[in-house]
């Protein structure tokens, strides 16, 4: 029987992308406003002068090194930069897996191991290809090798619902503790740039070919990101005597069920998602102090999403930036990655701006946050995150008393 | 709470898709792999869409439509998809095109289909169904995660009908490629062969399996109800999936005798399914012993079959020759499934006759 009222805190956190390898370097560039988007260095691209990325400046091998892991050899990229993310929370929440406390890793990703896989397809109808990579290009893959490297045995599964992946991946955590499945569950997700989602979004011409202006009346697109974000999330009862960094108070997925790639232009899914966390919650409208929009920087997102905020929000539209103005969109691991920065802003008592706003959206009266703002007295923080398929998820995480 | 079965939509490379018989035929193959048995799209699909869709989703969502038809509901609360691979054919395309034209020329068609919630997403946009909408796309527990959300939904709430399913499709690149790993048989075999074990490696096939579930036990057909589930990962031996049986009847204040019927997993690999074997052998020794991979293949949502059978058998409370492993005949209430892929993801589904 499920308990929906047992509260669901956070106790660890890890992340790793193009702006920095762990939390501590992270929050540093996400206060000092450094962007991580730049030239395409590693992912070896005919748009490698034109398209500019939100990259990891690692090689695959140097990824390998910094796992340090004896299987790291197998690992594909995606998976890589999901190790260390997830290795970071579940260090930092101090869990002992042989405590006898059910443990589980809910981990979400966009498109597996294609990185490997699109490098060396052609060779596999060859004679005597080289097959190290052959069984890793499944999302499911790269799951299993985080896991099998953490020792995590007790529930492993992957979720794959475009750009919401992440954020969902939170939900089904905090789902699997209420029902009794589990008593704590690391979730995030990772992904890397490959050629195929660099090609599938450019034939969509939404990517910018400049630093992407989310929130902003110029935006031309988005930029696409690589990363990972962790979170370890547990029961009240399992997290008793640990450090609490907040509370997962409200969560919702729904479905836009209007156009595979395109949000409906009123983003009715969006604001039902929003709306559903917050009854969830118990919170009014008012009480939230800062949204981590999903802000991608693509005319048709930024302007659905702002009329959902303006039509639930009304006259208190919270403070609000999209931090993907320094990450680009790190798709299946953006709602992990915000959801870590929207713990940050909780811990740090500040909203990160949202960088290169000039210009307010023509069609909109809202303004994301453009400098840093400290004492920022944050309570409660409401992330979005939206994805292909029409696919909205919102989650909720307020501050422990 | 109890959670029911009220909708079937079952499209399998045998004739499955009519839910009034239960593998009345049976068709013999004699391939490399197993491919479905199409129904006719045209009575689900508007023409327009169809086109444009690609096998997996064509098959996924023509069985979500059926078993919502099935179980006389419009509009589900929940669609909840398994999918091992995605959309196998449109990432293959795809990705080729970027390979062969160096990433010039390219449409977006191909990889906007090629995402993996795109059959969720179908059915959602088909529906104008705005609830939740989750995929899961974890090897041989991509079809378990997916009954499990759906069962703990139906826990969550007071009431709802929860559509969840698996589906994945088979190409002839996966084939060539994927056999390189030595996990497929070499050549062509009978499917009815399956046990012999003549060369090793399984037959991979393909399918969409897809359920309604719900708590309430009235409204229109109950198939059976679904008890409990569970998976493990990476068992280490025969002796630790025992146990891990055993602790799941215990769990669910059961014992071995209660159960009267048991769908296995045998894939036709015999290293794979040395475990089974052993069951078989040493375990279930007093249940009906029934397998399914010789009509579906063995694909990661393969279980999703294996789920349709032990409903069904629960259901009719018969078991047809053709799945038969074994000669035991005795009154079926309750059918465990156990399944595992490649024997890391396994998995326990506890069914359950409902009388009317």
């Amino acid at each position: 029987m499920s308990n929906n009222q047992q509260k669901i805190v956070i106790t660890g956190i890890g992340t790793f992308s193009s702006i920095g390898k762990n939390v501590e370097e992270t929050l540093k560039n996400l206060i000092a406003g450094n962007a991580g988007i730049g030239k395409m260095e590693h992912l070896d691209s005919v748009y490698k002068d034109e398209i500019p990325v939100a990259e990891i400046k690692m090689t695959n091998e140097e990824l390998r090194a910094v796992c340090g892991h004896s299987e790291a050899h197998t690992l594909t990229r995606a998976a890589l930069i999901g190790l260390i993310g997830a290795k970071e929370a579940l260090e930092d929440s101090g869990i002992d897996l042989d405590d006898g406390l059910r443990t589980g890793f809910v981990s979400s990703n966009s498109v597996g191991g294609m990185d490997q896989t699109e490098m060396v397809y052609l060779n596999y109808f060859k004679e005597n290809p080289d097959v190290t990579f052959l069984d890793s290009n499944d999302c499911g893959a790269g799951t299993e090798k985080i896991a099998d490297c953490l020792g995590i045995k007790d529930y492993v599964t992957t979720i794959s619902t475009a750009c919401s992946s992440a954020a969902n991946a939170i939900m089904l955590g905090a789902r699997l503790i209420r029902n009794g499945v589990l008593d704590r569950v690391l979730v995030g997700g990772a992904d890397c740039l490959t050629k195929f989602t660099l090609n599938g979004f450019n034939t969509l011409m939404i990517l910018d070919r400049e630093p992407c202006r989310p929130m902003d009346d110029t935006r031309k697109g988005l930029n696409l990101g690589e990363g990972a974000g962790y979170l370890v999330i547990e029961s009240e009862n399992a997290a008793s005597g640990k450090h609490i960094y907040c509370e997962l108070t409200g969560y919702c997925n729904t479905n836009d069920a209007f156009h595979q790639t395109a949000s409906s232009p009123e983003g009715d899914g969006a604001y039902n998602a929003m709306k559903n966390a917050l009854a969830m919650s118990g919170l009014k409208p008012a009480q939230i102090d800062y949204i981590n929009v999903h802000g991608t920087g693509t005319a048709n997102n930024d302007l659905s999403e702002g009329r959902a905020i303006t039509r639930l929000f009304e006259g208190n539209i919270p403070r609000l930036s999209s931090t993907k103005s320094y990450t680009g969109h790190t798709l299946a691991a953006a709602g992990g990655l915000e959801a870590v920065f929207s713990v940050l802003a909780i811990q740090e008592n500040v909203i990160f701006p949202n960088l290169r706003f000039k210009n307010r959206i023509s069609e909109l009266t809202i303004e994301p946050v453009t400098q840093l703002v400290e004492e920022a007295g944050i309570n409660h923080v409401l992330s979005n995150s939206f994805g292909f398929g029409g696919n909205n998820s919102t989650v909720i995480f307020s501050k422990v008393n | 709470m109890a959670v029911y079965i009220k909708g079937i939509g079952n499209i399998s490379p045998q004739h499955t898709f009519d839910n009034d018989s239960f593998l009345d035929d049976f068709i013999e193959y004699e391939e490399k792999f197993l491919l479905a048995t199409e129904p006719n799209y045209k009575d689900f699909l508007p023409a327009k869409s169809r086109r444009r869709m690609s096998k997996i989703v064509k098959m996924g969502v023509t069985a979500a439509l059926h078993s919502l038809k099935d179980a006389g509901i419009e509009t589900p609360d929940a669609i909840i998809t398994g999918t091992g691979l995605g959309c196998l054919k449109d990432t293959e395309k795809f990705m080729t095109a970027i390979i062969n034209d160096k990433e010039k020329f390219l449409t977006p068609i191909s990889f906007i289909q090629s995402t993996h919630n795109t059959v969720g997403g179908t059915i959602a946009i088909m529906l104008k169904c705005y609830g939740y909408n989750f995929t899961y796309v974890h090897r041989g527990f991509s079809f378990e995660s997916a009954l499990m959300d759906g069962f703990m939904m139906t826990n969550e709430n007071e009431s709802g009908n929860y559509l969840i399913g698996g589906v994945d499709e088979m190409t002839e690149n996966f084939y060539k490629t994927r056999r390189l790993l030595g996990r497929f048989k070499d050549e062509e075999v009978k499917n009815t062969e399956l046990n012999s074990y003549k060369i090793p490696g399984n037959i991979p096939g393909e399918g969409a399996s897809f359920f309604v579930l719900s708590n309430d036990k009235t409204t229109g057909k109950t198939y059976g109800s679904l008890d409990a589930m569970t998976t493990f990962y990476r068992p280490k031996d025969n002796t630790a999936v025992e146990k891990e049986i055993t602790a799941f009847l215990e769990r669910n204040n059961l014992t071995l005798e209660d159960i009267d019927c048991v769908v296995l997993g045998n894939s036709g690999d015999k290293e794979n399914d040395e475990v089974f074997l052993h069951l078989q052998e040493h375990y279930f020794q007093k249940q009906i012993q029934t397998y399914f991979k010789h009509l579906c293949g063995e694909y990661y949502t393969a279980s999703g079959f294996g789920f349709w059978q032990a409903v069904k058998i629960a259901s009719t409370q018969r078991v047809p020759d053709s799945i038969r492993l074994n000669e035991i005949d005795r009154p079926i209430k309750k059918v465990l499934m156990y399944n595992h892929y490649n024997k890391v993801n396994h998995s326990l589904i506890l069914v359950s006759h409902v009388g009317v």
